[in-house]
């Protein structure tokens, strides 16, 4: 992944997104508007990555 | 939420572009086009300067446009050349003119600042320019706004439902998908991997493959214009070589050119190139027949949630679920695009 991309990947009948941003922070959501705007949050999600 | 500008998009296919005046509205702009004896496409505004006559209802003198009402005259270049009864011509009779590119078979026009117009910033689709592809297509008239095709382009589980017996199939709404956006770049990629698949009739006639297929739709969406879907349709297990070679496999590139008309109409340029069955006119009759027919389903669905919107007191609050990653992408850039021109 380049450093400017933002990824998402979805299974369908799963409920759950996983959000990859660029700098390598996973984020996990339900909702579509929320997994982007935690990915967006970049560079402040990186803080409390795991 | 109305288009962006300082944009490039298409306003035709290049055949249509000819000796006769072709009168196109892009984005609210009434514009005129035909092409010059030198063989490059004139694109005016379709307004004489005098009473505001629409020029596509004039005629051609050579390379200049007469107006068909009072026989007002201009060259390629907006300016006016002659005026009736009368030597002087006044020095504000010139009309707008628009930077055209003519590009893998597309004339794409660019709504803006004509200072900011970068040719190099056309995104490219060249397979319908080359020998080794062979192209159907066509444009129907949509009267929705251009924002509900992206959002209906940008989730494909909508065909096992709108197009069921056409394109759609089960594994079309369980496949797992990745959507990415290049931020930088500002493309938006849909990918969906189907293995094992049931192959649907479009492709089953068109290529000859029967029984399971192994089936990628990789959407590639450069907002707001141009819509790629790149097709590929194997047999089951039958994988690309270690050097890249897919010869086995057939390959299809879905093209829509999503262009504003007004802000509650869209032109639906619909194209579909192959690599497979290329001098195979009943292949080609098929294809382009199959895809007017889903092109035309979503018209359908799409005009009718124009007149649905169109009808809806403001604010109302849609509901976004899984299926809508990509969409709420591709909105994300164009509301970046319309806010910062």
């Amino acid at each position: 992944m380049t450093a400017t991309r933002l990824r998402v990947e979805w299974t369908p009948g799963s409920d759950v997104l996983t959000g990859v941003c660029h700098c390598g922070a996973v984020r996990h959501a339900e909702d579509p508007v929320e997994i982007w705007a935690l990915l967006l949050d970049h560079p402040e999600h990186a803080k409390d990555s795991p | 939420m109305p288009f962006p500008r300082n944009q490039w998009y298409v306003a035709a296919y290049g055949e249509e572009v000819g000796d006769g005046l072709l009168a196109r509205t892009i984005c609210g702009e009434p514009i005129l086009f035909y092409r010059t004896a030198a063989g490059r496409v004139a694109a005016l505004s379709d307004r004489c300067v005098h009473r505001r006559y629409p020029l596509s209802e004039g005629s051609r003198d050579g390379d200049t446009v007469v107006c068909g009402y009072h026989g007002f005259t201009y060259a390629p270049d907006g300016r006016c050349v002659a005026v009736p009864g009368q030597a002087r011509i006044p020095r504000t009779a010139r009309i707008p003119v628009y930077p055209v590119v003519e590009q893998d078979t597309l004339v794409w026009v660019w709504i803006g600042d004509a200072n900011a117009a970068d040719p190099a910033a056309v995104p490219r689709a060249p397979w319908l320019a080359s020998p080794d592809w062979t192209t159907v297509r066509g444009m129907e008239p949509l009267a929705a706004r251009y924002e509900l095709l992206v959002d209906n382009l940008m989730d494909l589980s909508h065909e096992t439902y709108l197009h069921g017996g056409y394109i759609g199939t089960p594994e079309v709404a369980q496949t797992p998908i990745t959507t990415e956006v290049d931020e930088k770049a500002g493309v938006v990629y849909v990918s969906r991997r189907m293995t094992d698949a049931e192959c649907p009739p479009f492709y089953a006639r068109s290529t000859g493959i029967e029984g399971r297929i192994d089936r990628w739709q990789d959407i590639e969406y450069h907002p707001p214009c141009l819509y790629l879907l790149h097709s590929r349709i194997a047999p089951t297990g039958v994988a690309p070589g270690p050097d890249g070679d897919d010869s086995r496999a057939c390959h299809a590139e879905i093209v829509y050119a999503i262009t504003p008309e007004t802000e509650t109409s869209t032109h639906d340029f619909w194209m579909v190139s192959r690599d497979f069955a290329r001098d195979d006119e009943e292949v080609s009759a098929f294809l382009a027949e199959s895809n007017r027919t889903v092109v035309l389903q979503d018209v359908r669905a799409l005009d009718l949630l124009e007149r649905v919107i169109a009808t809806e007191p403001e604010g109302y609050q849609e509901l976004s679920i899984n299926i809508d990653t990509g969409g709420l992408a591709a909105r994300r850039l164009l509301k970046r695009m319309i806010e910062t021109p």
